[in-house]
């Protein structure tokens, strides 16, 4: 709290305490509240609800869609991200602007258009369904809901720091004999991974929670192609939401350790 | 708990269109399928209610799955009257939230019902995989189209009427959870509530049928003139009751107790069950009945009180977690 540069906002006491009344408001108390209507049982009954089998089914089939969806998206999304930074060409500040619309699109609209074509009687899915395979109402459908739902998180997070790395450091790599696979594992790579982690947790985190356009899309199969959000839903609508708050607790949980854990993964790259 | 119920309520009334004022508005916490049937009976309504030498009315709609709908009254949306899917989501005002006494359903006539409607096929035109009665839907081959009972009313009654064909036809429970399993093995999706099944079978041409409310199939094949699908009544059926219900506690507070019982009571008048069938609900009332007798098919049809207990026992048994339907998915 040392005071010696002149902080161009107000004091720390006056933007802590603001930090941590918005923070109570719209993240703590919500969740505390959770917390405290899943305490209400006992560990076993806890356990007993979320060690079910269509709970741990659900759980996993939320998780690997969601990572792979953030993969493919940490994949593409570093594509275009690079493509909108490096090259100009016509047509560009459009795209630019299209990679933010699965942020603006209401998520049940992205759902049913995205339902609407992957179906097997759908432009796209009639192919499919010709190759003998389906996308809409298997795991593949979920995940692709999830990589339109989480497509700016990677674009958007990279974009600023692709910007920051001027061509002259490629060149000079270049210069200095590095081959053009040195230059991107050597030189891009490390500059650019930090922000890569955070767009690939924050695509993550986003796809375990996502329900609106995922739900359409799924099938909702018991055991196969139920998400763990409709779970939440169902047992909702039994009048159970002691069920529901012990699998809110439990994706929370689950979540929270997995990106702290790319969090410290993060710390680790930038220290090297 | 005081928290969640505010967080909820807030949410609830946000997506209302206006602030409900006390003594001149009345709101009528509904669920889906009841849109165009109560904007035509508001109107209605109002005029009744004028005409008697009243204040006129504003009339707020709200319209959910109606476990959703129930769930809002319960955490503090406050509802004049509630006309829901089913009795047991207006239990739950009782159980749950103490809004209304126990024997509510004894309050008004026909088990506080004033319409009702049943379970039927929608089929592709010309009926290409000839489906006439339950028995065609477990052929191996057929896609049905059903949403989750779990989190759908409407699909609650789909799998009751499926489960009492069997067990009348077959004579015992291990029979009908036998049927029922082999049906949902023809079910290639289960949508969340009876909107996202019918866009399934309606938009993206999945499934050969589609077990629908009998207002909504009607509602399908107006929208879609006709020249795509095709109802089938089968053998037997089930007799749907969406009942409705005065929230004692909020019209207490609001002092529209008058108004609320007025409102709900006009639903048994011949308008009220003129506008029900005009929308395509089964009319109480004979003499409606007999005049729309073309537009509704006479069907042998089982009741939830008299053939399954009501739902205090149905939802336990079939559909709460452990019951009947997460066996047939949990077999394997």
């Amino acid at each position: 709290m040392s005071r010696r540069t002149s902080p161009v906002i107000p004091g720390f006491g006056l933007t802590l305490g603001y930090t941590l009344v918005y923070l109570s408001l719209l993240v703590l108390i919500p969740l505390g509240a959770m917390f405290a209507h899943a305490a209400q049982l006992s560990w076993a009954q806890f356990w007993a609800i979320v060690s079910a089998p269509r709970v741990v089914a659900a759980l996993q089939l939320s998780f690997t869609t969601a990572l792979f969806a953030a993969l493919l998206n940490g994949i593409v999304g570093t594509l275009l991200a690079w493509v909108l930074v490096r090259y100009r060409f016509p047509g560009r500040k459009i795209i630019d602007a299209m990679i933010d619309l699965p942020f603006a699109l209401p998520t049940a609209v992205a759902g049913i258009a995205l339902t609407a074509l992957y179906a097997p009687a759908g432009l796209v899915g009639q192919w499919a369904q010709a190759l003998g395979f389906k996308i809409a109402y298997t795991p593949l459908g979920i995940t692709l809901a999830l990589t339109f739902v989480t497509l700016p998180f990677v674009v958007r997070t990279l974009q600023p720091v692709l910007e920051d790395i001027p061509r002259e450091v490629e060149e000079a790599a270049a210069c200095l004999g590095a081959k053009p696979w040195q230059v991107f594992r050597y030189v891009l790579v490390p500059a650019v991974l930090p922000a890569w982690l955070t767009g690939f947790a924050l695509a993550f985190a986003r796809g375990i929670g996502e329900y609106g356009s995922v739900i359409f899309i799924a099938g909702n199969m018991p055991m196969k192609t139920e998400i763990l959000p409709l779970l939440i839903m169902v047992k909702l609508d039994q009048y159970d939401y002691r069920g529901a708050t012990s699998i809110g607790v439990l994706m929370l949980v689950v979540s929270f350790v997995l990106l702290l854990l790319i969090n410290l993964l993060q710390r680790r790259i930038e220290k090297r | 708990m005081s928290i969640r119920r505010f967080a909820l309520a807030a949410l609830a009334g946000l997506s209302l269109s206006a602030a409900v004022q006390a003594q001149t508005s009345l709101l009528n916490v509904s669920y889906d399928p009841t849109r165009e049937l109560y904007q035509e009976y508001n109107a209605a309504f109002n005029k009744h209610w004028q005409a008697q030498g009243h204040e006129p009315v504003t009339i707020q709609q709200s319209h959910g799955g109606s476990g959703k709908q129930a769930r809002a009254v319960i955490d503090g949306l406050k509802a004049d009257v509630v006309t829901l899917a089913l009795a047991g989501d207006i239990d739950e005002l009782n159980k749950l939230g103490k809004l209304i006494p126990e024997d509510w359903q004894k309050r008004l006539p026909q088990a506080s019902t004033p319409y009702t409607s049943t379970i039927v096929f929608l089929v592709r035109k010309g009926n290409p995989k000839q489906i006439k009665d339950w028995d065609d839907l477990v052929k191996p081959g057929v896609e049905v189209i059903t949403p989750n009972p779990k989190t759908s009313g409407g699909a609650r009654w789909n799998f009751l009427a499926a489960w009492a064909y069997a067990q009348q036809k077959y004579g015992s429970d291990d029979k009908a959870q036998a049927f029922v399993e082999q049906l949902y093995k023809n079910v290639p999706v289960l949508d969340t509530g009876a909107r996202g099944s019918t866009i399934t079978f309606v938009n993206n041409h999945i499934g050969d049928v589609l077990l629908a409310w009998e207002n909504e199939a009607f509602l399908a094949l107006k929208e879609q003139g006709g020249d795509q699908f095709e109802i089938v009544a089968p053998s037997l059926s089930i007799l749907a009751e969406p009942p409705v219900a005065v929230v004692d506690k909020n019209v207490d507070k609001k002092g529209t107790r008058e108004l609320a019982n007025a409102y709900l009571n006009y639903l048994y008048s011949e308008e009220g069950q003129r506008i029900a069938a005009k929308n395509f609900y089964r009319p109480r009332s004979e003499k409606v009945a007999a005049e729309f007798a073309k537009q509704f098919p006479a069907l042998k049809l089982v009741t939830i009180d008299k053939d399954f207990g009501g739902w205090k026992s149905a939802q336990p048994k079939f559909f709460n977690d452990g019951g009947v339907f997460d066996q047939i998915y949990q077999a394997k």
